[in-house]
């Protein structure tokens, strides 16, 4: 096949020719060359030139010449193809393991990456080939039948332990003692009586000291009878602080007046 | 008196041969040797030993019905000889139309799975997800946890290993195999780069 040789002047002209090729995207109208120039000056986003339009529009003019031009052909693809490179990477911005890398490294990884699409398509030949060469095997499909599996296995079990056991849950459980809960209340008169005859004999007395030595239920039946004795206007008392010693004093006539009225109230 | 027919020459695990039979014919996946034997509440060797037996009653050619190691079980299948006469009562639609890109799809998952579907269209250069799907539907693959991210993985199934007649996975050829030299591709995208004009 004898092939075309173009010459040197016919080369730059068809080199100009493509640089020059004029285009009408909607991006980007003008000379393909200066389309280039703006998309590495990255003042035109590569996102937004449709490169098929750009292809679409030399294959036009391409087919308006007579003869087809392997030259200009070539380097349009190159131009094209690393514009598309560009474009690729733009898209795929998380891929940023093939943007850090030298022209040769990334070379490196599209073979790497070729060769391993190359065995995927290999292996999936040969799958294609076993599919064609078993397709007369015929057998059974269907869900499984199997029966499920006893997962947890018990022990050999005696009915009269289980029994014995469920014997003893039954039974009527022991009455539990409530004597230890038995409370005896002293009656508060007892106490009224005593602190009467204290005041009696006193123009005041501590609570805490007369009360000291008493079980907790006599203490509190003994602070009733504090209560009745105030209620009935005998006493006055005075606490400084909470839990600080409550003292008892014999109440004066204007006391008795007050906690009348108050008690009238 | 009715006596067994005597399908197996007399054999200490006669029996035990019929037994598994009736498992294998019960059976509509692949039975391994631990299943058979829990099954029979046998021993496992003689589980073995039975199994070498029917292996030799139910081969191509000796029966309509074989016996074949199949996806890490035993299972029976149609004799190849009457391949056309169930092809004529029977359809196969697990494998029916598969494309390549569902081919490629399987070998990746075959290969390297599990794997995600970002995993897969990495290989592929390819969206997957309509072709995943696809492969779910036939049952030839499955979903096999979740990655870190969450990302569903999928392996293939033993219907896979069945269809395609593998014994197991360990019986697909060696990736490396496949796809020629890589020096080979190197140098031709070397060549077509010293062609490029300056």
């Amino acid at each position: 096949m004898r092939r075309e040789v173009a010459s040197d002047r016919e080369i730059s002209l068809l080199a100009v020719s493509v640089r020059e090729l004029e285009l009408d995207l909607d991006a980007f109208e003008g000379p393909f060359d200066l389309l280039l120039t703006l998309v590495l000056r990255e003042e035109l986003p590569l996102v937004e030139v449709d490169v098929a339009g750009i292809v679409l529009t030399f294959v036009e003019r391409l087919a308006e010449r007579e003869e087809l031009d392997l030259d200009a052909c070539g380097e349009f693809l190159v131009l094209v193809a690393a514009l598309l490179e560009l474009k690729a990477r733009g898209l795929f911005a998380g891929e940023s393991d093939l943007e850090d890398l030298e022209p040769e490294e990334a070379a490196e990884e599209l073979a790497r990456r070729l060769e391993e699409y190359r065995r995927i398509k290999g292996a999936a030949e040969w799958l294609a080939e076993r599919l064609a060469a078993e397709r007369d095997r015929y057998f059974r499909l269907g869900p499984a039948p199997l029966a499920p599996r006893g997962e947890r296995r018990l022990a050999e079990q005696d009915p009269q332990a289980l029994a014995a056991v469920l014997r003893a849950l039954a039974a009527e459980p022991p009455e539990v003692s409530l004597a230890h809960l038995e409370l005896r209340f002293p009656p508060v008169s007892r106490f009224l009586e005593q602190f009467r005859a204290v005041l009696g004999r006193r123009q005041r007395f501590d609570f805490d000291h007369e009360v000291a030595g008493f079980s907790r239920v006599e203490q509190a039946v003994a602070f009733l009878a504090l209560l009745e004795l105030r209620r009935a206007g005998e006493v006055s008392l005075e606490q400084a602080a909470p839990f600080a010693p409550i003292r008892v004093a014999r109440a004066g006539r204007e006391e008795e007046v007050e906690a009348w009225s108050v008690r009238s109230a | 008196m009715e006596r067994p027919l005597r399908l197996i020459a007399a054999s200490p695990v006669d029996a035990l041969a019929r037994t598994i039979e009736a498992l294998l014919v019960v059976a509509s996946q692949p039975l391994g040797v631990a299943e058979l034997t829990e099954a029979a509440a046998d021993d496992p060797e003689r589980v073995e030993t039975a199994l070498g037996l029917l292996r030799e009653r139910y081969r191509e050619g000796r029966s309509g019905i074989v016996l074949e190691q199949v996806a890490g079980g035993w299972a029976f299948r149609a004799s190849r000889e009457a391949a056309e006469a169930c092809g004529r009562l029977f359809e196969r639609p697990v494998e029916r139309n598969l494309s390549q890109a569902a081919l490629e799809t399987l070998a990746v998952v075959a290969y390297l799975g599990p794997c995600s579907r970002p995993e897969i269209a990495r290989w592929r250069g390819v969206a997957v997800d309509s072709v995943v799907a696809g492969l779910v539907e036939r049952g030839l693959i499955s979903e096999a946890g979740r990655g870190d991210l969450g990302v569903v993985r999928y392996r293939v199934t033993p219907l896979f290993e069945r269809v395609f007649g593998l014994e197991s996975l360990a019986a697909l050829p060696r990736l490396d195999e496949f796809g020629g030299d890589a020096e080979e591709l190197r140098g031709r995208l070397e060549s077509l780069a010293e062609r490029r004009p300056a």
